[in-house]
Formats: structure tokens, C-alpha cells, sequence
């Protein structure tokens, strides 16, 4: 049994010009130990897709999905206070701006002693020592001193760990990580990701990545699932996925990279990702496909095999055409 | 080899900060002794982390403000304060934001023009037009892109807007701070081949900022490394990322992650942070986090030394 199995989830949010779909139809399940990168461009729908499972979305957000259950348990049957109660202990989730989820009024210790009381009802004691122990455990130095220390005291990469050690607090069985290092320098980045995969081998929880940048999925993840306009067009390991892209939106991304590329002009992908008001009516990416014909502008493709990486496309290369080509 | 179109001799920015009401004043050192030749149709690239002091060597090489010491000569002329009015139109600059340096009430049209109604005032309305329609297509908009406003565009669309507006001028000089940051990778690739294509047709001298390693390693011919304000390493681009001599060089290129995951890399881990630019290391800036200090990096400062490729590092050339 999958640790998190999500199928067909679809939102809809309601504007004033008219409905948006924002997810259309993805498909996440993580297995425990697994980490999945979700990687696209920014408005893809990742961070949607997420808040959507959480239950965080507004109330202009229409969730709907064939299935949604974490470890057996069907996420749509939770009361919104049953959810919660899940969300933060064995779902977390940490954010690209620490700012966003740490509270500037109060102290690092405060904060992190909270979600020990909340959820894991530790007496004074335990949870003054748990809570110097986490920061420990993310590589702040003097954690002791740095319990009474306020969030804007403190860097963006420091701030990055408190949000990590509030979030592995109550040792999570899942960390959705959304865009965790975005805002981090390549230093700190690394620094960063090192803390979270050392974490998530020690513990065995799963991860979810979420990220726009290739050079992090390449260094981090073991599967990868790339979404484009709210659609997961395809998935795959890794490896695989750098070797062999399968949907013609990956190929084209990853012949966009600069360090692949062979010569001084870069290969593009023509065009933008589709708004609310042009949203191609058969395959999301056939406007800018190269190899799009009538049929690709006319029907939404199905998904193909595991052995074409669920590609969401009529015409999934695979090492026969690109031979051809 | 043609001339260099801007001669930076020492360039240094500090700024007088008070933090809190009673605290004393403090002296932040953004940027010391940056020198560097720029010349026609080539790109330096300036990279560091964040506060190491990339914008504000932007802001001095275009005519924001002064440097605190140092000199600067643009196209020969000595870019004192005096003579920033006749050097404005030399040298433009880009910044990362399409979204905040356009003005949103202004047609694109209009946002064009701006820029020859203050410096060319001689310039009949119709020669103003024409020009700024010619620079829009140039930068692969369309004609009828001419009468919209900004928020009709897409980042990658607004990034294009404000090159052309940077060049309507005929600028030698065109300072790129953060360029395609803000940008999504499919964008990204068609706004440095616009840069590219620009670069060759007007043999434009770019200071390319980025963060980004493998953008720079694409952009550039030489480099800047900076940290706390300093270089710490300069050189052509190629010697850089083979052969990197500074340690915080090889930090920040092994920190950088590759698209590929089966690389091989054995990563240097930096410890501790980046120190405040308020309360600088008393020898080398890098002292504090480097793995190859002895005593003497603590108390005295290396400088920038070499021929083509200097750094600025007690010990370089050690193997570590
Ligand atoms: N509350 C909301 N109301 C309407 N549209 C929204 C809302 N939140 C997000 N969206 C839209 O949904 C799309 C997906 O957003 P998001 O999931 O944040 O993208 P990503 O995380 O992939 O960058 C975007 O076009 C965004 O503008
Ligand atoms: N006007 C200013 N007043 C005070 N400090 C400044 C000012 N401008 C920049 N600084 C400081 O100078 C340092 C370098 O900043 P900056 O040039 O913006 O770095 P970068 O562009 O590399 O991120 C930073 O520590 C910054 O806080
Ligand atoms: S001078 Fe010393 S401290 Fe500075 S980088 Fe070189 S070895 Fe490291
Ligand atoms: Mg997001
Ligand atoms: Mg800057």
C-alpha cells in the first residue's frame, strides 16, 4: 500500500472571469522512503496540488479526485479537525519563504515547543530538550542560545532550518518540501539539501520536492514527475529521465538547459504556457510541440505505458523516433 | 584587440548606516577595490552571493552613484560626476524584475521613446517613433505590441521590453543585473539568445550579474568572483571553471548542481555563514570559512594577484 495515493485530483478555482483549472487530473503516489520530485515552471499547479491535499486551499477552490489517501486512510472522510491533526504530524510541510510559516512575534524555542505540545504532548522538560535537540539535528550551532532568539535575527538560510526542525518535529512520515531552497544561495542550497536527504535517509520518512530547477531534481530525487499546465505529462526515475525523456515538453526543457547545450544559440520552446482563455483544446502542449499535428490540436492524448514514462502525449519519443528524426 | 569601452581602477562603495535610534554609525563595505576592462562585443560576468556587492558595482558602472574611491572611464572619459550627463547614453542596464521597472501606466510605445525625449530633444516625434517601432522588432516583438501596456506581457515578453528600451539609445554598454532570474527555463534560453544576437550585431560590452553558474559559464567570456564585496578571483571564463584557484571558487562550483544525475561530485561543504559586510574579517573575507587558512589569513589580506587569471589567496595553488 502506497504511503500517499492521490489519483485524478482536479482544482478548479472560481475567478471573476470565469472558472480556472489550476490541476487537471494529476496522479502523485509516494511509496515510504520514496523521494519524489513534482518539477514545472511557476503556475504549473504544484504548490496547488499540495495545499489541495492539505485542505488548504480557499473556498473558490472546487477539489475533486477519484482517490486521496494517506496510509489507507481516505483524506476526503477526515473532519477539517482530523485533517489538521494529521497535517503537521505525520504530513509536513515546509515552504520556499520561512517567513510565511514562522511566526516573527515569537521565539524560535516558543515555536517549535508549540508543535511538540500541540501534537505530541511532551511535558516542559521534554520539550525544551527535544526542541534543542531538532535544532541541533539541522546544524544551527549553539541551539541552547538560540532558542530565544526572533525570526528576523536570524538569516535565510537559518530561518529555512527552524522551518525544517518545526516540521520534522513530530517526525513526519511524509515532508512536502515546496521550493525549499528557491530562495537560499548555492551554498546554503547545498547545505540545505544535504540536512533534508541525511533527515529523510535516518528517518525513513518520504519526500516530496517540489522545484523548478533540474540541476536540484537531478542532485536529489529518485523519481520525477514534471507537470506543464496543471497536467503531469510525465514521470520517471531519475536517471531515465535525464537519459531518455519521453514527453517532447521535457526533451525541449532539457535541451533549454545551458549547460547541455552544444552550441552558443540555445534550443527554445517556443510560445508560453496557456492561460485561463487559451487552453488548447487537445494536448496542453501542442502549440509549442514541434511535433504536434491535427490530432495533438484536437485530442487531450492519453497516458502511455511505464515504459514510455506515463507520458501524457500521442507521440512519446522514445529511441525509435529519435532515430528517425 | 579593440580598445576597452570601461576601465574600472579600484572601484570601492561604502555606506554610513545607523542601526537603531542611539546605535553609533557603521560603515558598510558593499564593494572594494573592483578592477576590471570591458571591452566591445564581450561579456564579463559578475557572480557571488547575495550581498556580495554585484548590484552595487552595477549601480557605479551606470552612472547611479559615485564610488566612494576609485576610478572609472567609460569610452575615454573620466566618469566624474561632471561628466555623467554626456555618459548617460552610453551605458544602460537591465535589471531582474520585468514586473517592477516598468512603468505600468506608460503604452510600450511611449516607454520606448522616453528615452530620446530627454537625452535627444532635437529629435522630431515621427524619427522618435519610427525608431522605437524599428527597436521592437529587433527585439522580436510586434508591430502591434507597440500601443499595449505592460501588464498585457509575460515576464519573458516585459524582459524584451526592457532590453529595447535599454538600447535606444545606442548604448556601448549594457549592465545585465540578474537578466533571466525571474524567468522560467523555456523563457529563459530565447532571452540569452536575443542577448547573444544583440551583443554581436552592436558589439556591445555586456556586465553580465548572475548568480547562476551555468548561465555564466554559457554568457561569458571572462569572470569576476566576488565575495564580501571583493573579488577574490578573476580570469577568462574557461581557466575559471577548469582550473578554479580560489577555494570559495571551488565551494561555490561544487555547490552548483549539475543536470545530470549521474555526475560524480564530491561536494565542499561551507561551513558557517556568510559574515555581516558591518563587521568584516580583519585579513581575508574568506578566512573564517576556509579550509585552507593558516594564521596569516586571519590578520593580513591578500590581494588580487596574477596576469590573466588573479586571485586573490595566500594559498592558491595548494592541493587540498
Ligand atoms: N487562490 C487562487 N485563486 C485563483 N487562482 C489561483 C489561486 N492560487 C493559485 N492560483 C493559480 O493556479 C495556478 C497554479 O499555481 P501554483 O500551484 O502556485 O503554481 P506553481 O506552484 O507550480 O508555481 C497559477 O496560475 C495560479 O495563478
Ligand atoms: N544603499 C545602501 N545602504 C546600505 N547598505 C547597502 C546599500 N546598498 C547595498 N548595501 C549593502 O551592501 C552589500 C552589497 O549589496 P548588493 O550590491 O546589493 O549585493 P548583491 O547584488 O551581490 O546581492 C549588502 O550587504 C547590502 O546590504
Ligand atoms: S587566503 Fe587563506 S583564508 Fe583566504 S581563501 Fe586563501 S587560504 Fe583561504
Ligand atoms: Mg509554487
Ligand atoms: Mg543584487
Amino acid at each position: 500500500m502506497p504511503l500517499l495515493e492521490i489519483r485524478n485530483l482536479t482544482v478548479e478555482f472560481a475567478t471573476a472571469s470565469g472558472p480556472f483549472r489550476a490541476v487537471d487530473g494529476a496522479d502523485i503516489v509516494v511509496e515510504s522512503g520514496d523521494i519524489l520530485a513534482i518539477v514545472g515552471e511557476s503556475g504549473s499547479g504544484k504548490s496547488v496540488m499540495m495545499m489541495a491535499m492539505m485542505g488548504l486551499l480557499p473556498w473558490t477552490a472546487t477539489v475533486t479526485s477519484d482517490v486521496m489517501r494517506f496510509d489507507g486512510q481516505d483524506l476526503a472522510d477526515l473532519s477539517t479537525r482530523e485533517r489538521r491533526r494529521l497535517m503537521g504530524k505525520d504530513i509536513a510541510m515546509i515552504f520556499q519563504e520561512p517567513m510565511s510559516s514562522l511566526n516573527p512575534c515569537f521565539n524560535v524555542g516558543y515555536q517549535i515547543k508549540e508543535a511538540l505540545r500541540q501534537h505530541l504532548g511532551l511535558d516542559r522538560k521534554e520539550r525544551h530538550n527535544r526542541a534543542i535537540e531538532l535544532l541541533e539535528q539541522v546544524g544551527i550551532p549553539s541551539p541552547e542560545k538560540r532558542l530565544n532568539v526572533f525570526p528576523h535575527q536570524l538569516s535565510g538560510g537559518m530561518n529555512q532550518r527552524v522551518m525544517i526542525a518545526m516540521a520534522i518535529a513530530c517526525s513526519p512520515r511524509l515532508l512536502i518540501a515546496d521550493e525549499p531552497t528557491t530562495a537560499l544561495d548555492v551554498t546554503i542550497q547545498a547545505q540545505v539539501l544535504d540536512l533534508l536527504t541525511g533527515l529523510q535517509r535516518d528517518t525513513g520518512m518520504a519526500m516530496i520536492l517540489i522545484t523548478h530547477d533540474m540541476g536540484v531534481v537531478a542532485e536529489t530525487a529518485e523519481r520525477v514527475s514534471v507537470q506543464y499546465a496543471g497536467q503531469k505529462v510525465e514521470e520517471q526515475p531519475v536517471t531515465d529521465l535525464f537519459a531518455t525523456p519521453h514527453h517532447p515538453y521535457t526533451f525541449a526543457l532539457l535541451a533549454a538547459l545551458p549547460e547541455r547545450a552544444t552550441e552558443k544559440h540555445l534550443p527554445t520552446i517556443k510560445g508560453v504556457v496557456p492561460g485561463q482563455f487559451d487552453r488548447p483544446s487537445g494536448c496542453l502542449f501542442s502549440p509549442r510541440c514541434t511535433f504536434a499535428d491535427e490530432t495533438c490540436k484536437s485530442t487531450p492524448p492519453a497516458v502511455q505505458p511505464a515504459s514510455l514514462g506515463y507520458a501524457r502525449c500521442h507521440y512519446p519519443i522514445s529511441a525509435k523516433t529519435e532515430e528517425t528524426a | 584587440m579593440t580598445a576597452p569601452v570601461v576601465i574600472a581602477k579600484e572601484l570601492s562603495r561604502h555606506y554610513e548606516v545607523k542601526d537603531g535610534l542611539f546605535a553609533e554609525r557603521q560603515t558598510v563595505r558593499a564593494l572594494s577595490d573592483a578592477s576590471f576592462k570591458l571591452s566591445p562585443g564581450k561579456t564579463l560576468a559578475v557572480v557571488g552571493e547575495s550581498g556580495c556587492g554585484k548590484s552595487t558595482l552595477a549601480r557605479l558602472v551606470t552612472l547611479i552613484e559615485p564610488p566612494t574611491t576609485g576610478s572609472l572611464e567609460i569610452d575615454g572619459i573620466s566618469a566624474v560626476p561632471e561628466n555623467w550627463a554626456s555618459l548617460r547614453s552610453s551605458v544602460q542596464i537591465v535589471f531582474q524584475d520585468p514586473y517592477g521597472s516598468l512603468n505600468p501606466r506608460q503604452r510600450i510605445g511611449a516607454i520606448l521613446e522616453e528615452p530620446l525625449k530627454i537625452s535627444r530633444p532635437e529629435m522630431s516625434a515621427s524619427e522618435r517613433t519610427a525608431k522605437a517601432r524599428e527597436m521592437l522588432s529587433l527585439v522580436g516583438l510586434r508591430e502591434e505590441h507597440f500601443d499595449r501596456y505592460p501588464h498585457m506581457f509575460s515576464g519573458g515578453q516585459r524582459q524584451r521590453i526592457a532590453v529595447a528600451r535599454a538600447l535606444m539609445l545606442n548604448p556601448k554598454v549594457l549592465v545585465l543585473d540578474e537578466p533571466v532570474s525571474a524567468l522560467d527555463l523555456s523563457i529563459q534560453s530565447q532571452i540569452l539568445n536575443l542577448l547573444i544576437d544583440l551583443q554581436e550585431k552592436f558589439q556591445l560590452a555586456y556586465l553580465f550579474i548572475s548568480h547562476d553558474l551555468s548561465v555564466v559559464r554559457h554568457m561569458a567570456d571572462d569572470l569576476i568572483v566576488m565575495y564580501l564585496g571583493r573579488p577574490v578571483e578573476t580570469g577568462p571564463k574557461e581557466e575559471v571553471f577548469a582550473n578554479p584557484r580560489h577555494p570559495y571558487t571551488r565551494a561555490l562550483l561544487s555547490a552548483t548542481p549539475t543536470a545530470d544525475p549521474l555526475a560524480k561530485k564530491e561536494r565542499i561543504k561551507l561551513e558557517g555563514e556568510l559574515p555581516s559586510p558591518l563587521d568584516m574579517p580583519a585579513g581575508c573575507p574568506f578566512a573564517p570559512r576556509c579550509w585552507r587558512a593558516h594564521d596569516n589569513c586571519h590578520t593580513e589580506r591578500p590581494v588580487l594577484d596574477g596576469n590573466q587569471h588573479s586571485v586573490a589567496c595566500f594559498y592558491a595553488d595548494v592541493e587540498d
